[in-house]
């Protein structure tokens, strides 16, 4: 599904991914770890195609398409889905609004029809339930004034509207409580099917006792150094990370 | 503060002009208006209050002085009516009030409604104690020349304890096909206690050739009266306006305002409120859209004379192209003026490099004990919220006019009336999709 060979990425003058190798297939749960500065959030924001970030080399296949050469709505028109590790708030425009233009946007991407007000709001209650969010807070603006968690929370629901073949989740458990985190967590899970994957970007091991991935791998400086299993992030969130930088430095 | 003109032959050119005409009413207002201008010509751009706005430049280079009324090729209104408005509708073409585009629908129980040259026949001791009291013809020219000139204008009177059910809606047409237009225009609005107006203003213009146009405008809001006022400046390409608009508001008076600037060469907007009483509370919404050349001046004064009153000034703009945006904001609370709450802000945002914005708060606070704030910020769209919606597949141009809607929604949502929101709405839709 989705295919990354040799990436790599510039900020300004700062070279920020210096090759990373991933292949993600339908069904599966990666996750990315690594210390602070190594390029987690940079790789999700060159996936989703901030424009910010300068590719320098390499190629990302997404379902077969070149997803380096569409923009950041086109991306998400095949079926790309980034939940922002701090999403914007905008005053003015409600979530109800923005996500019925979202998902009308989309469906005209794929060169389907407008979906009418009444299916519009049956899809609503069915992704509220599911992802345990308020009618009220979808009302107001989107995210304005909102706390870490429901914040978050929105995220996921509008990763439940939109259905995405491919979400990468960008430190979707930083700033949450446990019990937001479970919430989040088990909307993520029931939105999982055989025929969609995800990428988790985090820190800590604590997200993917709930999300649990079939591949761990760990980012630094900008390469993937380590792949595993779900019992490398245990062995991570036990050690740490110097170990790793060590096997690094002797390399 | 000088007022000075650089052109001594236009100062020259109106002088005569007004010396070779005859006007019906009001001749000792307009003397006294001619002399002051004689004295101190209209503002050039060395006159602090008229920096950025070279409107008298404008007229010296784009007009023949000549106080005539232009003819005009209008046959129908229909194209600047507000669509499903129930209003009285007054109109002025070229600045002289047209009777037969003209209805008047509430019953005279609710509101006395004449030109101002009737009323200066017969309301002779109303127009003395109101016309030409709040507009400062002595320190702005243009209110002066609007005194000096004015050759038509209305006058709406509201008796005490009534509410005029039906909005006025006056549309000041200006139809330049036969050639260039000046017009002077003029309106006095008298809302007694507990008594309510509605009032909207709207400007248009067909005609390629360049319109002049000097408003002024006169609202005395008394105890316990509510007032709506709305003003829709949407005169195409070629025209220049100077509008004073003055406000005084007695006592535990309301008064909301909402201006909306969309189109013209140069609108330069004098716009004076007086809270003349205690427990007003006050709304002056300002919204300046624009694209191309035009140049759109707002001068506000908020003057707090009496303690424990309430306003609230929110004025936004969007610029685009070559466009250039000038907001001056006054606010003065004077020493008895305890407890006064006044609020004010002013935010823009700029889409081009060579779109420009001057923004100016002026707070001067006599009393001490009173809450006031105020806050400009000019920028531009925020790229962090466009790739937000981007990354939701709305596309970059959809996800501008998105969140510069929403931006613009903020100035025009409190309006009252549910077929005025409509309009302005559509009017602001309409124009934030032409930008893209």
């Amino acid at each position: 599904m989705l295919d990354i060979k040799n990436l790599q990425a510039k900020i300004g003058e700062k070279q920020i991914l210096n090759g990373i190798e991933l292949k993600v297939n339908p069904g599966e749960v990666h996750a990315i770890m690594g210390p602070n500065g190594s390029g987690k959030s940079t790789l999700a924001s060159v996936l989703a195609g901030r424009e910010e970030y300068e590719v320098t080399s390499g190629e990302v296949s997404f379902l077969g398409k070149d997803l380096l050469a569409l923009s950041a709505e086109e991306r998400a028109g095949e079926g790309l889905f980034l939940a922002f590790q701090y999403p914007v708030e905008i005053p003015g425009v409600s979530t109800v609004n923005f996500m019925k233009t979202a998902i009308n946007q989309i469906r005209q991407y794929r060169g389907q029809s407008a979906l009418d007000a009444v299916s519009f709001l049956g899809l609503m209650k069915e992704k509220m339930k599911l992802v345990e969010i308020d009618q009220s807070l979808l009302s107001r603006s989107l995210n304005e004034g909102f706390s870490g968690g429901e914040k978050k929370r929105n995220e996921i629901f509008q990763m439940a509207m939109l259905e995405p073949k491919l979400a990468i989740l960008d430190e979707t458990d930083s700033g949450l409580d446990i019990d937001a985190l479970r919430i989040v967590a088990n909307g993520v899970n029931k939105l999982r099917t055989k025929n969609n994957a995800v990428v988790v970007v985090t820190h800590y091991q604590r997200l993917l006792d709930y999300i649990v991935p079939d591949f761990v791998h760990v980012l630094y400086k900008g390469k993937i150094v380590k792949s595993g299993t779900k019992e490398l992030a245990k062995e991570l969130e036990a050690k740490g990370y110097d170990w790793i930088k060590n096997e690094v430095a002797v390399a | 503060m000088s007022t000075t003109t650089t052109n001594q032959d236009l100062k020259n050119e109106i002088v005569n002009s007004f010396r070779a005409a005859q006007f019906g009413e009001a001749n000792e207002h307009r003397e006294k208006a001619i002399l002051q201008l004689e004295k101190s010509g209209l503002p050039d751009q060395k006159h602090e209050e008229y920096r950025f706005a070279p409107i008298t430049k404008a007229i010296e280079k784009n007009f023949t002085w000549k106080n005539q009324i232009s003819s005009f090729t209008l046959d129908s209104i229909s194209d600047f009516l507000i669509p499903d408005l129930e209003a009285n509708v007054l109109v002025f073409i070229n600045g002289s009030f047209s009777k037969s585009f003209s209805k008047i629908i509430s019953p005279e129980s609710q509101v006395k409604v004449k030109t101002l040259h009737e009323a200066f026949q017969s309301e002779k001791p109303v127009t003395d104690t109101y016309f030409d009291k709040l507009v400062n013809s002595e320190t702005d020219g243009y209110a002066a020349l609007n005194t000096a000139f004015w050759q038509d204008g209305m006058f709406i009177h509201v008796p005490e304890n009534t509410i005029v059910e039906k909005p006025f809606l006056i549309l000041h047409i200006h139809d330049s096909n036969q050639g260039q237009v000046i017009a002077h225009t003029r309106i006095l609005a008298i809302v007694e206690k507990n008594s309510t107006l509605n009032l909207i203003e709207k400007f248009d213009s067909i005609g390629s050739n360049p319109v002049f146009n000097t408003i002024t405008e006169e609202f005395e809001i008394k105890e316990h009266a509510q007032f709506e006022y709305c003003k829709i400046q949407n005169d195409n390409g070629n025209s220049y306006q100077v509008a004073n608009t003055s406000i005084r508001q007695s006592g535990s008076s309301q008064v909301n305002t909402f201006t909306l600037t969309l189109s013209g060469q140069l609108v330069r907007n004098n716009f004076g409120i007086v809270i003349d009483g205690e427990h007003c509370e006050s709304h002056f919404h300002g919204l300046y859209l624009l694209n191309n050349n035009t140049l759109a001046d707002n001068h506000t004064v908020v003057d707090h004379r009496k303690p424990n009153s309430f306003s609230n000034e929110m004025y936004k703009g969007v610029m685009d192209n070559n466009s250039k945006g000038v907001f001056n904001g006054k606010i003065f609370v004077r020493p008895h003026a305890q407890k006064t709450n006044a609020f004010q802000s002013n935010r823009n945002i700029l889409l081009t490099d060579t779109a420009t914005i001057n923004t100016k708060p002026q707070l001067e606070i006599w009393a001490d004990d009173v809450k006031c704030s105020h806050g400009c910020t000019s920028g531009q769209l925020d790229e962090e919220a466009l790739f937000y919606l981007q990354s939701r597949g709305i596309p970059k141009q959809k996800a501008k006019a998105m969140l510069l809607y929403a931006f613009a929604a903020e100035v025009f949502a409190p309006i009252k009336s549910e077929v005025l929101r409509t309009h302005i709405d559509h009017l602001v839709s309409e124009r934030l999709h032409q930008i893209f």
